[in-house]
């Protein structure tokens, strides 16, 4: 093991538990809008509100959404699912309880495959259920009260719980980008992190190495950055090595990562915690999943990175390398396939390009792919000029910087620019005649052995057009005029 | 004028004997008079309303309106937009809902027309209407007795003619026992027979709307209106309305009538038990076909139920926390005790002594031992009751122990609990029910169960519609309101 974390006399152990927020256009149970970002208390229904008679009636895009994530990860999925209570008090959580499962969640035992420093790893899925968020409280923002708003409450969110079977904060990472990939792809969760559309709750606990049965574990709530994760189990796992090594106790609780001190608090104890008094809610009949709702969420399964990687490298010639970075990345997947059905280009050239020059753009103006100024259609354009050699990597470059400032197409610039390479055979004769006539020393001693002095050549011919020459032109020209007299 | 038929006063409208304001007026006035003496009413609308009056009386004439403008009252757990809704209870004292409920919905699209509120036990937790934080109501037959509960409120207002028809609601018995008690007809349909949207939960796995009024006939015209799929309500059945229709003769040949003998013996008001086999004698002479039957399971209906419904109702009742709506306590340090103060002040005794019974049930550790056991008690209930409905088309039973006791006569919990022995089986089956008055015994009414089977409302409504074409019991009125 490259990394030494805790001292190797110990084991890490860490279970996760992660939220997806799904992207329904609606809530779990209320019809009501789901969107992110609405005014305060603008997307409350009655039911969301609490009101007193009315009653939840189920969005079945969630649950095609949940199937559709338990079949992503060979699930067992069973016929009947059920929804639970969830019961406790809090201002913020207007019906006293969260309608969430407890027997029979929508998605029952699957697995993922997780790649880590020492190769792949599969990791076992205990289950997935689906639940309805909380309201959100906001403490900070007046002296006297506490505000609520309820535009969050009754959202839709799967959690999918892991067995313990990570042993360190990297592997927990790399579970966690493996379903973050696994719902982006499937287009039911929008990813976004910030807005909380992706976090998670880590059970941490360590063992003496090579002992079976698991160790007290802390809870580490609220997690939604990839970062923050790997600090915030790091750190855990190194508070309970000292808490052991000092002859101490853990105890089971429940602990906030603060990201500013890089610390994990005490949040409430075991003996503290709600007693949450699950039971079936009454007000909903178990739900039946049939064969044809699971064939028909099969359907939707996309192609997933592992499948698109091989895809790639043995369909597209891809090398893995450069076929892994844009498979893993939905946005920059779907931007690469556009570009390839829109341009005549070869793979290989789309994806260096792509890869290169492009990501060194959008780093410049700090942007995601999917936030890009150009469009994969007119990206596709400045390709078709790559591979038509009317320009060379260098200007298309250029070419590149001034369509994301002027959102003009790559050929609308090259004609107004003037920035066509020069393969016209008889300018470049021309060009090549001059050269050699001015340079005899030089062709004197190319032709006397010296083979480096072709690059001399090429050099000033590109010197001379400003590196508009088409170089595979030039090369072929300058060798017909240099090797026959 | 006051004795009247549903179908009659349709009649009357139709032929212009009379407008609908002129009709719900004298109904109003009426409840009006006699809140004083029953309280029955929480809220009684100052005035009728002039619209509803107006769309009620340009529906009078149409095809099969037998119900447009014949005034009701609402229980006062059925959400009346614009109306408070209080369910009994200081908690929601000043509540007023923003929204109909599916039932009020579907009644006033018929043109009926709601002139109040009617009283109830808090959260229909209750067999005597004494648990309401608006004052306990009187029995119409004798008004130091109770009317029953927890619909004991539309039960007297009925009784006293009032009003023609009120809806309810029961989740243990809370329609049947008033009924018997206050000598009218009250039905609980199927459980998923009428949309639960908007009427305030008790227990969600066992609350049904129903009706309760003077006659078997006046309780199907109105259940008809209320029942249907309700896509708001997701446990409410997908099926298709029920359609009342009224026999043309009082014969029941090839009816089977299923009797629980054991429960009449074990009857100890010799009057009540001797008023029972009477009715059961007036259906064998009408033709039916009685069977003794057996339902072995029964005897732990109540054990399972006292923990089910407080179970449900412990969650359901946690929204009240004074945070929203409802009671919210003046004395406030913190958020706990926000909580704690505001449901100590808003909740009666009852309530919080049934919140503590199912939150304790549903606790970590007592869940197997409580909850999953009575949920095993009523699959057993369930099971009796399909063997019985294989055999027979009707069971006829009691619906109470005893008739209408006096207020403050019983304090304990318990004893209170045990009277709702016959009413609670067919609870936990989900199976329609309704009680029909069968005479009297010491001056006070008498009930009589009929069960049906699932969805059956027809059979249970016809076998007393056609007891009460030959009896009067239905129409008397007592002294004091005739």
């Amino acid at each position: 093991m490259s990394q030494n974390i805790i001292s190797s006399d110990w084991e890490m152990v860490i279970g996760l538990e992660i939220h997806v927020r799904l992207n329904t256009k609606s809530k779990l149970f209320s019809g009501m809008k789901a969107s992110y970002g609405a005014s305060p208390n603008s997307q409350v229904s009655f039911l969301d509100a609490g009101l007193p008679g009315t009653l939840p009636v189920i969005n079945y895009k969630a649950i095609e959404y949940a199937l559709r994530f338990g079949l992503s990860v060979d699930a067992e999925i069973p016929t009947v699912t059920i929804f639970a209570r969830k019961n406790y008090f809090y201002p913020d959580l207007p019906k006293g309880y969260q309608i969430s499962q407890m027997d029979d969640p929508i998605v029952g035992k699957g697995k993922i495959v997780i790649k880590t420093d020492e190769g792949e790893k599969t990791v076992d899925i205990t289950r997935a259920h689906l639940e309805e968020d909380a309201g959100k409280s906001i403490h900070d923002k007046y002296d006297q009260y506490s505000a609520i708003d309820l535009n969050r409450a009754g959202t839709p969110l799967i959690e999918v719980v892991s067995e313990p079977q990570m042993s360190s904060a990297k592997e927990a990472v790399a579970y966690m980008r493996a379903i973050y990939t696994r719902v982006t792809h499937l287009g039911i969760c929008d990813g976004n992190l910030q807005e909380g559309s992706f976090r998670c709750d880590a059970n941490v606990s360590i063992r003496p190495k090579g002992q079976t049965e698991l160790g007290t574990r802390a809870e580490i709530k609220n997690l939604n950055s990839f970062r923050f994760i790997e600090k915030a189990i790091n750190h855990e796992a190194k508070r309970q090595v000292k808490i052991l090594e000092s002859g101490g106790r853990i105890v089971q609780e429940t602990r906030l990562y603060d990201a500013d001190k890089d610390q994990t608090r005490s949040m409430r104890s075991k003996e503290n915690a709600n007693d949450y008094r699950y039971f079936p809610d009454p007000d909903q009949l178990p739900i039946q999943i049939t064969e044809a709702m699971i064939d028909a969420q099969r359907a939707h399964l996309p192609e997933f990175p592992e499948a698109k990687i091989k895809r790639y490298v043995e369909t597209l010639g891809l090398k893995v390398d450069d076929a892994e970075i844009i498979a893993n990345d939905l946005s920059l997947s779907k931007f690469f396939e556009r570009s390839m059905e829109q341009s005549k280009a070869a793979a290989d050239l789309n994806a260096k390009f792509l890869l290169g020059e492009f990501n060194a753009l959008l780093n410049v103006h700090g942007k995601a792919i999917a936030d890009s100024q150009i469009s994969a259609d007119d990206y596709a354009g400045l390709l078709d000029e790559l591979h038509a050699a009317t320009v060379s990597r260098k200007v298309a470059k250029q070419i590149l910087d001034d369509m994301w400032e002027s959102g003009d197409q790559a050929k609308a610039i090259i004609e107004q620019q003037g920035l066509g390479q020069i393969s016209d055979s008889s300018a470049l004769t021309v060009l090549i005649d001059e050269l050699i006539a001015n340079h005899p020393e030089q062709v004197a001693s190319y032709r006397g052995g010296n083979e480096k002095m072709f690059n001399f050549f090429v050099g000033q011919i590109m010197k001379q057009t400003k590196g508009q020459a088409n170089p595979v032109q030039t090369k072929q020209l300058l060798e017909d005029k240099l090797n026959n007299e | 004028m006051i004795n009247l038929s549903i179908r009659t006063m349709a009649e009357m409208l139709k032929n212009q004997e009379i407008s609908v304001q002129e009709l719900c007026a004298v109904y109003s006035d009426r409840t009006k008079a006699f809140n004083h003496s029953t309280h029955a009413m929480i809220t009684i609308n100052p005035e009728l309303n002039a619209a509803e009056i107006l769309q009620a009386q340009s529906l009078i004439g149409q095809d099969e309106q037998l119900l447009a403008g014949i005034p009701l009252v609402h229980k006062d757990l059925f959400c009346t937009q614009g109306v408070k809704t209080t369910c009994g209870s200081k908690m929601l004292a000043d509540f007023i809902p923003p929204y109909n409920a599916t039932v009020v919905q579907k009644l006033s699209d018929k043109g009926m027309v709601s002139i109040g509120k009617a009283n109830m036990d808090e959260f229909a937790m209750g067999s005597s209407n004494e648990h309401s934080a608006f004052g306990a109501v009187s029995n119409p037959w004798d008004l130091s007795r109770v009317p029953g509960g927890s619909s004991g409120g539309s039960a007297a207002a009925v009784a006293a003619r009032m009003v023609p028809v009120a809806t309810g609601t029961d989740t243990g018995g809370s329609i049947r026992q008033p009924a018997a008690f206050c000598g009218i007809t009250g039905i609980k349909p199927s459980y998923g027979r009428v949309s639960r949207y908007g009427m305030v939960a008790f227990a969600s796995s066992l609350d049904q709307g129903g009706v309760m009024a003077p006659s078997a006939d006046d309780c199907g015209l109105v259940l008809s209106a209320m029942t249907g799929h309700d896509p708001l309500d997701s446990t409410s059945a997908q099926q298709p309305r029920l359609n009342w229709e009224k026999p043309s003769s009082p014969e029941h040949k090839g009816l089977k009538v299923g009797v629980v003998n054991a429960w009449i013996d074990e009857l100890q008001d010799e009057g009540i038990k001797q008023k029972t086999l009477d009715a059961i004698a007036h259906l064998k002479a009408n033709g039916a076909e009685v069977v003794d039957i057996k339902l072995p399971h029964a005897e732990l209906a109540i054990s399972a139920y006292y923990i089910l419904a407080p179970a449900e109702c412990s969650s359901n009742l946690s929204r009240f926390d004074g945070v929203r709506f409802g009671h919210q306590t003046k004395a406030v340090d913190d958020l706990e005790s926000l909580y704690r103060q505001s449901r100590s002040e808003g909740f009666g005794e009852e309530v919080q002594k049934r919140i503590i019974i199912g939150a304790w049930a549903l606790s970590s550790g007592y869940y197997d031992a409580y909850y999953l056991k009575a949920q095993k008690v009523r699959r057993l209930i369930s099971e009796d009751f399909k063997q019985a409905f294989a055999e027979v088309d009707v069971i006829a039973c009691p619906v109470s122990p005893e008739v209408a006791f006096k207020q403050g006569e019983k304090s304990d919990g318990v004893s209170m609990y045990q009277a709702d022995k016959f009413t609670i089986p067919a609870s936990l089956a989900g199976l329609p029910c309704l009680s029909m008055p069968i005479g009297f015994t010491q001056g006070l009414p008498v009930g009589l169960q009929l069960i049906g089977n699932y969805f059956d409302e027809q059979s249970i409504l016809q076998l007393a519609d056609q007891y009460q074409q030959q009896t009067n019991y239905h129409l008397q009125l007592p002294e004091a309101f005739a």
